[in-house]
């Protein structure tokens, strides 16, 4: 278990510091990036390469990292003085023509083999127990961090609404996530009885579960059309149960992460990625937090919204674009360093179209424009992820390729219902988007 | 605000006391020749503008007549096909867009455009220039620095907002203010720049009688505190109690210029005003 909970604290790490990248090109800057894992794909292979060749790890991270915003650099120096549409296509391009070139470069990358067998950060530490204990002291004030940001956004939505209002739309909203669990369980429960009792021909029984899927869907996309049209904040009440939630989950993941680590010799390199990245967060959250409360941030927030106004005030509009591409790009890399590392093997197929669309759910889901957002959003994946990936198998009697598909089919229905009931995602703010021009 | 506006009758001849000055101060921006074409309609051809130092110069003409596409030319929002701009004795018409405020040409736009999603006060602070905040790698390295310019200008923009009147508005987002109060907004937010040359398009356009008095009455106030403006209105009331010289336009080009007297009194301003 403790294994387990540190892979999922580190994947939430890695797609946190991902998604921070585009929620700073796109939920600040508004750059429009179909391409995300570009970067990443540069991050990886940059560092791994480099790290084979005797390169020392952080060295060879931080030069991924900057060779991925130099990729920035190209994509943004070709684009960036055309309309904003153009990023988009050529980003999406830029990934798919990496991962081609990925595949096919066997010399150097060893194609669809993969690389294996590189270097690992601190898998040769031996803490003592003093080290160690200051290792779970580190970890604690860094979630206690995070935490306590968490707690400053609910103050603020406690002072913005009436709390009686939010008390009632969060009951109500308790409620629904309860109900559509136990709706999900119930049915899943069922036919899964139904399956090893083989009372029903098997496409009875698959038309049976369809019929219940769509029923599910259908019912509580409607309970929840209703919720929205009738009880005001409801889908704040929403976002805060929702936020409770994962936050309760956090700590769950918290405890076997403090085992983990008082462990630290079972599984050294493990454990230390999982220190190494929730720290690298924590660091690169802070600073991205000052720079986006800090004049630059409002420059780039300004080009967002009307890049001529910008200009007119003085603002070298195409250098702040560029920048903002480049520094989204570096987290990105970094991030896709510390994703080989925890991959253990790099294969071209790690860096599929389908790592963009997660980083976009993640933002969208989270709130562009919101940092905090973006971590909850990575940390809600991650648990619907695994929650999917190993309850659903136990729950719903589909084998994996049709369970994968359900999966995806699932968060494309969340972020349908998301823009329609909330389409400032989580922790975004409303009037950025209702206010026009 | 009771001025003392209030107290002349608009539009009446007998104001500002420096019109009658005999000597025109130098230009501060001069502009010849300049020419842009969309396609096959010459929206500006070969216009030719005087902006004196210190003084309020009119721009008007009928509907359609380039005034806002001249005003884009002399900003660099668009370039032009050929002619020259000369700012405050340097030519300007190959610099960037975001060259000209810094060195203290500013512009605001027909349709007020305000930054919706910002507050009002950002707005304001957006508009300094030269901040040390507004350099990446600064943001990390010298926060004490930013943290004391920003208390700087941030008094500096509640001062500026405090006398247009949006001081009570400053914390809450650009895009809940009406119409005339975002004009207010962006005259306040050009001010922040630290101009010498402000360049106005319509300030008055869809603005109640009070408060174009007002606006009016802010315009000269900065003036007599030495800032340059370049006024488009078709409000002749303001541009015949606010400007020192006018320049009309018809049709994409220079149609005459002089003292709002003389324009008042120009028949071919008038034919071209009253259509055929
Ligand atoms: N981007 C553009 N593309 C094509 N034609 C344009 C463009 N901008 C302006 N024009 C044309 O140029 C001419 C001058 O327009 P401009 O906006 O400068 O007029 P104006 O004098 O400001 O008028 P108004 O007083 O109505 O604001 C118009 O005929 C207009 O249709
Ligand atoms: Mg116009």
């Amino acid at each position: 278990m403790e294994g387990f909970v540190v892979s999922l604290v580190i994947f939430t790490a890695i797609f946190t510091l991902f998604g921070l990248g585009l929620n700073l090109q796109w939920g600040y800057t508004g750059l429009i990036n179909f391409g995300h894992v570009a970067f990443m794909t540069i991050g990886a292979y940059t560092t791994v390469l480099l790290s084979l060749r005797g390169v020392p790890l952080w060295l060879a991270a931080i030069i991924g990292a900057v060779a991925a915003s130099l990729l920035g650099l190209l994509i943004g120096f070709s684009t960036l003085r055309l309309r904003e549409d153009y990023l988009a296509i050529v980003t999406i391009g830029v990934s798919e023509m990496l991962r081609l070139v990925a595949i096919n470069e066997e010399e150097v990358t060893r194609g669809t083999f993969g690389l294996q067998g590189f270097p690992l950060p601190l898998e040769d530490l031996n803490p003592n127990g003093f080290v160690r204990l200051l290792m779970m002291a580190l970890l604690t004030v860094v979630i206690g961090l995070a935490y306590w940001q968490g707690f400053r956004w609910l103050r603020q939505v406690w002072k913005q609404s009436p709390t009686s209002e939010l008390l009632s739309s969060s009951r109500v909203a308790l409620g629904y996530i309860l109900s559509l669990v136990l709706a999900v369980v119930g049915v899943g429960f069922l036919s899964s009885q139904l399956k090893a009792g083989e009372v029903l021909p098997p496409w009875v029984l698959g038309a049976l579960l369809l019929a219940a899927c769509v029923g599910i869907v259908l019912l509580f996309v409607w309970l929840g059309d209703r919720a929205t049209k009738r009880i005001a904040g409801w889908t704040t009440g929403l976002s805060i149960v929702i936020a409770m939630i994962a936050g309760l989950v956090g700590i769950w993941a918290f405890g076997y992460s403090l085992t983990a680590l008082y462990h630290y010799n079972d599984n050294p390199s493990k454990n230390g990625l999982m220190l190494l990245s929730v720290l690298l967060v924590a660091l690169v959250f802070l600073g991205l937090d000052r720079l986006v409360r800090s004049p630059w941030g409002r420059v780039i927030k300004a080009i967002r919204e009307d890049e001529e106004v910008a200009r007119a005030l003085g603002k070298n509009v195409f250098a702040y674009k560029l920048q903002s591409l480049m520094l989204g790009g570096f987290l990105a890399g970094l991030a896709g360093a510390l994703y080989s590392w925890q991959l253990t093997t790099v294969y071209p197929d790690n860096f599929r179209p389908l790592v963009t669309f997660n980083a976009w759910t993640i933002v969208v889901l989270g709130g562009a424009g919101s940092n905090l957002g973006t971590l909850l959003g990575a940390s809600i994946f991650w648990a619907y992820d695994t929650i999917t990936r190993f309850v659903l198998r136990d729950i719903v009697p589909l084998e994996d390729a049709r369970l994968g598909a359900f999966r995806v089919m699932i968060i494309g229905l969340i972020l349908m219902v998301l823009m329609i009931w909330r389409p400032q995602g989580m922790l975004g703010k409303k009037e950025e988007l209702t206010l026009g021009r | 605000m009771v001025d003392r506006f209030a107290h002349q009758p608009t539009g009446s001849a007998t104001e500002p006391a420096n019109v009658a000055a005999p000597s025109t101060p130098p230009s501060l921006l001069e502009a010849r020749g300049l020419c842009k074409s969309f396609g096959g309609v010459r929206a500006v051809n070969k216009v030719a503008i005087d902006v004196p130092v210190g003084q309020i110069t009119g721009l008007i003409g009928p509907n359609g007549a380039g005034k806002t596409t001249l005003f884009n030319l002399l900003a660099n929002s668009l370039r032009s096909d050929s002619g020259t701009v000369m700012f405050d004795g340097s030519p300007i018409q190959e610099l960037p867009a975001h060259a000209l405020a810094r060195r203290g040409l500013v512009r605001t736009f027909q349709v007020a455009r305000v930054l919706s999603r910002l507050s009002v006060l950002d707005n304001m602070l957006l508009a300094t220039q030269r901040q040390t905040g507004e350099t990446l790698w600064k943001v990390w390295l010298q926060p004490g620095k930013i943290a004391s310019e920003e208390r700087r200008e941030r008094d500096r923009a509640w001062e500026i907002l405090e006398s247009v009147g949006l001081a009570a508005k400053a914390q809450d987002y650009a895009g809940a203010l009406s119409g005339g109060q975002r004009k207010l907004l962006e005259l306040a937010r050009a001010l922040m720049t630290h101009p010498k040359l402000i360049l106005l398009d319509e300030p008055a356009a869809g603005v109640n009688p009070t408060l174009i008095n007002q606006i009016c009455d802010h315009i000269r106030t900065w003036n007599r505190d030495g800032m340059t403006f370049l006024i488009i209105e078709h409000n002749m009331d303001v541009i015949m109690s606010l400007c020192d010289h006018v320049w009309v336009m018809s049709e994409g080009s220079n149609l005459a210029n002089g003292t709002p007297i003389e324009i008042q009194r120009n028949p071919r301003v008038l034919e071209a005003y009253l259509g055929d």
